[in-house]
């Protein structure tokens, strides 16, 4: 009698740990770069990184499109910058209140967001951000389009002088190893195997008694606050908080960074953040066709590299990343 | 005997050569905005002028050499100010030159005092730059607000055009620039009518003309830039707003937007600049080259493009007499202390503010019929000279100097 | 006159009818969204850019063929049309049945690609394009000036949408689009060629983008930038009106351009913003849009 289900194949360990291994390959890899790449340039790939990191938790994994996440970056910037400059608060409390503040608005525009789905989700979050951009546009503290300038680095707890490149390169580090090690801890959890249900099929979720939107919105403050930490750190290591930072091509940027490197992979967006940003800079000197090149890697990446540089790479290797 | 003499005088004046000629590297990086509002004004056209500075110098210096870096910074505050730490810290460059856009000016401004370089401004206009937020570090070429406020609104006010309504840019610059002008009409015996402002990068301008002409001011003033001056000027010709007896005052007016309007449309529009192509010989001379290596028929160059190529070329002669372009602070000084000439913008005297004086033009532009040839735009209307167009020294609030 | 809110009813009927005008213009530009998102599922993100190579075509064809704005406004969309048809035949027609977010960025990048590529040849200032002589002028209407340019915006506008609401509502081959996009297997069975249909059902939409930049470029600037900047606020209305909606699309273009026009009156730094208002609370009280379908 022929078998009718093929034996499961031997995973070797390599295959199993594919995730540790590449995380430990990434440690590494960040430990070494200071001594080879500018910091400063590392610096804002890693906030960057972070942000990306905060977009694909909800596109990735729980399947919501944010149109509008240039928000929580954006105003964490600006409210952590302002902290530090004019309260004068040390460095790790203007990057909580950045935080706080993100998360805050992440809970008023997700509570209003969640009621719709899909491409009426997006416009919701978009038609927020844009609000909140005219609202940075106009009140004095943001300094309008010439923004927060001068933020101070300051003395972390106190005693840490982050002028010192390499101290500033490793709380950066520090930070961005924090907020990823806990996006790995949500997607591995039980409430991440929720995320993923919602993802899948929401009306069967529903229909399995979870309240979904509930999930959903936790979700949301959560990719919210973590992309407020990117925009504080932002705020603290390039010492300028401005419009750009709230405008809806910043939302598209990170969209991008994230297809690129892979949706639903965790090291995905770490990728693509490092390799669009390394685009703007080296190809910065080629003025207009950097754009061109941007729209050029959209249509590719869609066309051809759907699952993007990690996902591709994770398919055909067929490994977890 | 006298060939031993003559390879002994040789092998002196060698030796002489050598002794004389160190070797002087500088890099000067051109920070400018390549692919939006901004980059027909400068973009491309500034890298040449500085390339075109570079190339004049070498030749005239053979122990100088001056290598041309560009980079765009996309209007951009933070990857401004991180292209600029790069270029600094690793690529070793000295000076950076044009920086469009106020608000990334301010910030490179900081850059280059904390590292000690040196910051050629032409791109911005923001009269701050060389007001509170002034260093020794920087020295600011071509205009800035309070030239163009006092520029156009006094000349205007002084011909006739005595009450004014704003179209003002709802940002910053647009209500710094109203603000600036509207002083200097009231100062001058005009009057203020009424004012609307606009989101920047407004397509439709029906409803605010209208209230402009609701207004029946005599002139109306465009405190804004760019597309949003064009299409303000370009819809005032359907409303019939000059057919009306109504004039425009564009505030920040660069010859590419004349260009992109037609003569048709800009005709009779009064600015102030402080370059144009056509204006002298040595403008025209300066054009013909820039023209060759641009190499795009139909683009002229702008006054910003001008001051980086006369800011650079003054630079380079500071860092020449220093010998070294390392303390920025130092060759700032020397720039202060030389004077300024060039073909393109004369003769300029940099100030102890790091405002660099030079005269300025009112220009009107010339009606279709009365265009010679292609690029033939401006009558030269009045000349401003150069202790009286720029705001004086006292009333900046530069810390440098008030102290 | 009489006061409103301290405006004089004159200047108030003055904007309302300047909105209208704009109303118009959003109209055209959501009519060809709507269409495009309405028959093939595809968020047309290149619209801007189309309705920007719609003017960049008028100014080419007057420039180095002499044709002025009359011909232009049947030419340059039947040519910026073609190359809608090559861009959906190249690349669109591989993502259909991919979730929205994919045709999203796709268009976006090609939006990018064909800006880009315009900024590099055309420079970003703008180029020249004046009134045909032929509508030059205007009427002085008592309250206001009204340029006869206006005038033919809302004139043509208004034709141009109903005649396409009218083609894909009340006529036979309208019924087969439609019928083609709920069931396009049903369809093919009955011998309607569907992706032919699809492709020119593209074309057209592209064509009506690049028609209503024809007729902006007299009155706006014409620059590789022009779309970029009005994409967002036509997108807004679009979502609003809902999203497969042709009749949505056009009655909200009309009436968002009005309260615009009244928000420049009150509060004209807001103008840009208070679409976006709306669209928060349309979406949150009616999911689907005003006059949506789809939930």
């Amino acid at each position: 009698m022929e078998r009718v289900v093929e034996p499961a194949a031997k995973i070797s360990p390599l295959r199993a740990n594919s995730e540790r291994i590449a995380f430990g390959v990434m440690v590494v890899a960040l430990l070494i770069a200071p001594f080879v790449i500018y910091p400063l340039f590392l610096m804002q790939a890693l906030c960057f990184a972070l942000f990306a990191c905060a977009f694909n938790l909800l596109i990735g994994y729980v399947g919501l499109l944010s149109f509008g996440h240039a928000l929580y970056f954006g105003w964490a910037s600006y409210i952590c910058a302002h902290t530090a400059k004019v309260w004068g608060l040390s460095p790790e409390l203007a990057i909580l209140t950045g935080t706080a503040t993100a998360a805050i608005l992440g809970l008023i525009a997700g509570s209003l967001a969640i009621r719709r789905q899909g491409i009426y989700f997006a416009m919701i979050t978009l038609a927020l951000a844009q609000m909140m951009y005219f609202l940075a546009l106009r009140m004095k503290f943001t300094g309008g389009e010439d923004g927060i300038q001068g933020v101070p680095r300051g003395m972390l707890f106190g005693f840490l002088d982050l002028h010192n490149v390499m101290t500033m390169y490793l709380v950066v580090l520090g930070i961005f190893l924090g907020g990823f090690l806990f996006i790995h801890r949500i997607i591995n959890s039980p409430f991440g195997e929720v995320l993923k249900a919602i993802r899948e099929n929401e009306p069967r979720a529903i229909s399995l008694g979870y309240k979904t939107d509930r999930y959903k919105l936790v979700a949301f403050v959560l990719s919210a606050t973590l992309a407020g930490l990117a925009g504080s750190t932002k705020a603290i290591v390039v010492q300028i908080a401005s419009l750009t930072d709230v405008n809806w091509p910043m939302s598209g940027e990170v969209v991008l960074m994230t297809l690129v490197g892979g949706l639903g992979t965790i090291f995905g967006p770490v990728v693509g953040s490092f390799v669009i940003l390394t685009m703007q800079y080296k190809l910065a000197f080629m003025g207009e066709w950097v754009l061109v090149i941007q729209g050029v890697i959209f249509v590719v990446c869609v066309l051809l590299f759907r699952r993007g540089i990690l996902g591709e790479l994770a398919n055909f290797l067929r490994i977890k990343l | 005997m006298k060939r031993t003499m003559v390879i002994a005088a040789l092998a002196a004046l060698l030796a002489c050569g050598t002794a004389q000629a160190q070797q002087i590297n500088v890099k000067i990086g051109v920070l400018t905005d390549m692919a939006s509002l901004y980059a027909d004004d400068t973009g491309v056209g500034s890298v040449i002028a500085a390339k075109l500075a570079a190339e004049e110098f070498m030749k005239d210096h053979p122990n100088v050499k001056v290598e041309v870096v560009s980079a765009d910074h996309q209007n951009k505050p933070d990857a401004a100010v991180g292209i600029a730490n790069q270029w600094i810290d690793v690529d070793h460059v000295d000076m950076i030159a044009d920086v469009p856009n106020s608000g990334v000016a301010l910030a490179i401004t900081q850059v280059a005092a904390q590292k000690n370089k040196v910051f050629v401004a032409s791109g911005p206009a923001s009269s701050d730059l060389t007001g509170p937020k002034c260093n020794g570090n920087m020295v600011h070429w071509t205009y800035d607000t309070w030239m163009l406020a006092n520029g156009t609104g006094k000349a205007i006010v002084k011909t006739g055009g005595d009450t004014w309504f704003f179209l003002v840019s709802d940002y910053a610059f647009g209500h710094a620039l109203a603000r600036d002008t509207a002083a200097v009409v009231k100062a001058n015996g005009g009057k203020v009518l009424g004012e609307v402002a606009h989101p920047i990068n407004t397509s439709d301008f029906s409803s605010f003309l209208l209230q402009a002409q609701a207004s029946k001011a005599k002139i109306i003033g465009l405190a804004n830039a760019g597309g949003d001056t064009i299409n303000a000027i370009k819809q005032g010709a359907e409303f019939g707003i000059v057919a009306g007896g109504q004039k425009f005052a564009g505030l920040l007016v660069f010859a590419p937007d004349v260009a992109a309007l037609g003569l048709k449309t800009a005709q009779g529009l009064t600015f102030t600049e402080t370059f144009y192509w056509d204006l002298n010989d040595g403008t025209r001379a300066w054009t013909k080259r820039w023209d060759k290596e641009r190499n795009s028929p139909g683009k002229l160059p702008s006054m910003n493009m001008a001051g980086v190529y006369s800011g650079t070329l003054h630079y380079l002669k500071a860092v020449a007499a220093l010998k070294s372009a390392a303390d920025g602070k130092a060759v700032v000084a020397e720039m202060k202390k030389l004077p300024a000439e060039d073909s393109v913008y004369g003769k300029s005297t940099v100030r102890a503010d790091g405002r660099v004086l030079h005269p300025a033009y009112l220009f009107e532009v010339k009606k279709p019929e009365e265009s010679k040839y292609p690029g033939d735009l401006y009558h030269v209307r009045a000349t401003i000279p150069a202790d009286e167009a720029f705001r004086p020294l006292k009333d900046g609030g530069c810390p440098m100097v008030s102290g | 006159m009489f006061d409103i809110f301290g405006i004089s009813s004159a200047a108030l009927f003055g904007q309302l009818l300047i909105g209208l005008i704009n109303g118009s213009f959003y109209a055209l530009l959501s009519l060809g969204l709507a269409v495009i998102f309405g028959m093939l599922n595809i968020i047309n993100f290149t619209h801007g850019a189309q309705y920007m190579l719609g003017a960049v075509a008028a100014y080419l064809l007057l420039n180095y063929s002499g044709l002025g704005y009359f011909p232009a406004l049947i030419i340059a969309p039947v040519l910026v049309g073609i190359v809608g048809v090559i861009i959906e035949r190249v690349f669109l027609q591989w993502i259909y049945k991919l979730d929205h977010l994919y045709g999203l960025l796709l268009t976006f990048g090609l939006a990018l690609i064909i800006e880009g590529v315009g900024r590099n040849y055309l420079g970003s200032a703008g180029l020249p394009y004046t009134l045909p002589d032929a509508l030059r002028g205007g009427q002085n209407l008592g309250f206001m000036f009204l340029p006869n340019y206006r005038a033919w915006v809302i004139f043509a506008s208004l034709i141009v949408c109903f005649g396409t609401w009218f083609m894909i509502e009340r006529t036979r081959l309208g019924a087969y689009l439609r019928a083609a996009t709920e069931n396009p297997t049903l369809v093919r069975a009955f011998g309607v060629n569907v992706p032919r249909m699809i492709t020119l059902t593209y074309g057209f939409g592209v064509a009506l983008a690049a028609f209503a930049g024809v007729m902006a470029a007299p009155i706006y600037n014409v620059s590789p930038n022009m779309g970029s900047e009005l994409i967002i606020v036509v997108f807004a209305v679009v979502v609003i009106g809902g999203m497969g909606s042709i009749l949505g699309a056009i009655l909200t273009g009309f009436g968002l351009g009005i309260v615009e026009g009244l928000t420049k009156v009150f509060f004209p730094e807001a103008s840009n913003t208070v679409i976006f208002v709306i669209m928060a609370i349309v979406l949150l009280v009616r999911p689907a849009g005003l006059f949506g379908r789809r939930a």
